[in-house]
């Protein structure tokens, strides 16, 4: 994995706008993980993840803080809603909107340098 | 907001939250109007500053600096008055705003320092780019020691209270279908373990755990409690609800199973995963139903 790639790397390579967590942006980002399906996540993404999903509501910023992710980027132009956004600022969780498709995501992800997490 | 949008830091945060008088330095030295400009040399002599507020009682009235009192030497009136050749116009701040207004003060005039004032003008100190900085680094320091000490107290408590047997417990009310507080009580309890210093991997098992059985609480139930249970030795999870409880259990623990509806499975819940996730994660979990009654999961992690 190319080293120290931080959320920001993410943010400028996604071209994506931050909604919400823009105070830790520096974070380093261990990895990349893709579901939509929470308990996915909760079994699957680890600490300093990436989480890919076009899911965008209250209980992924939920997850995403318990498992300490670096951020969530959501995929397919969904938008969160105040409440999620004020959680994920809250909680310091950087949310990263894309318009475009959680697939085309991860290739872009790749490409940077960000792995898999086994 | 863009990704190239300035990010905010702690820092900055912080520029904005302190106060001048926080930072500000209170003994001010500082010269009379009616002092002379012999008088004013021998005080920026000795006290080796470059210039003093000049107040009328507690009132400032105007400043006075190295420069002034130069002018004024040049005509030989070393017996004048500091109000004849201090600056009248006076540029202050204000002790009750936060220090960003005085950042763009330094950044605008290029002056060394401000005299700070009150709501009616009487000086109450003075501040330079310095004190700023010095006043950041303290608040950030103040601020990490404080969760430092929060964390230390919290994990010598076993040890400062003495018993045969000390544990400590934690309750959380789970609302059904309350989505909106999903994972407070998870949450709350990974904080709890981190503040008490538990080892980092077992503090994510356990959120992970707590985060399915909340999450079962509010999909399935018509509501419950998850109570923590933490001593030296272990870290026990009840989660209980008031029913209507599982048909069949056996079902229920198969991966994939699932009886969440569409609404629920759309939000990415109702995978089927929660209790095999749960399992996964708990060193020891049991789990008992009665339908038409309660269910009731306990899961033991142990700490040793």
């Amino acid at each position: 994995m190319a080293a120290s790639l931080t959320v920001s790397d993410l943010v400028h390579a996604l071209n994506a706008s931050v909604v919400a967590g823009t105070n830790s942006l520096d974070r380093p980002v261990s990895g990349g993980y893709v579901s939509d399906l929470l308990s996915c996540v909760m079994a699957g993404a680890v600490q300093g993840n990436a989480w890919v999903t076009l899911q965008a509501h209250l209980n992924v910023v939920a997850v995403a803080s318990l498992l300490e992710l670096a951020c969530v980027i959501i995929t397919e132009g969904a938008t969160p809603d105040e409440a999620m956004i004020k959680k994920a600022d809250e909680e310091h969780i950087p949310l990263l909107l894309i318009p475009c498709r959680s697939f085309a995501a991860v290739k872009t992800l790749v490409e940077l340098g960000v792995e898999s997490t086994p | 907001m863009k990704a190239n949008a300035t990010e905010v830091t702690r820092r900055q945060e912080l520029i904005y939250e302190l106060k001048i008088e926080q930072v500000m330095v209170r003994e001010v030295i500082s010269v009379s109007p009616d002092a002379t400009i012999a008088e004013l040399k021998e005080l920026l002599r000795s006290r080796r500053v470059s210039g003093v507020p000049v107040i009328e009682g507690t009132r400032l009235v105007g400043m006075i600096s190295i420069e002034n009192l130069i002018r004024a030497l040049e005509q030989g009136k070393t017996q004048a008055l500091v109000r004849d050749f201090m600056t009248r116009n006076v540029q202050a701040v204000k002790s009750a705003d936060s220090v960003v207004s005085a950042v763009n003060m330094f950044a605008h005039f290029g002056y060394g320092r401000f005299p700070v004032v009150d709501d009616n003008d009487n000086l109450v100190g003075i501040l330079t780019k310095g004190d700023i900085v010095r006043g950041l680094l303290r608040q950030m320091e103040v601020e990490w020691h404080a969760e430092e000490i929060q964390t230390y107290r919290a994990s010598h408590i076993f040890e400062d209270i003495e018993s045969d047997d000390t544990s400590l417990f934690l309750r959380y009310n789970v609302a059904s279908g309350d989505f909106v507080h999903g994972g407070a009580a998870s949450s709350k309890i990974k904080k709890a373990l981190e503040r008490l210093g538990a080892d980092p991997r077992v503090i994510r098992r356990v959120a992970v755990a707590t985060y399915e059985a909340e999450t079962n609480i509010i999909i399935h139930s018509h509501g419950g409690e998850i109570t923590a249970e933490i001593n030296p030795h272990l870290i026990r999870i009840v989660a209980v609800d008031t029913g209507p409880g599982i048909d069949d259990v056996e079902k229920a623990m198969t991966a994939g199973y699932s009886t969440a509806p569409d609404w629920i499975r759309e939000m990415g819940f109702g995978a089927g995963m929660g209790l095999a996730n749960i399992k996964a994660c708990a060193d020891e979990m049991k789990l008992e139903s009665v339908p038409g009654e309660f269910t009731r999961l306990e899961l033991t992690f142990s700490l040793e």
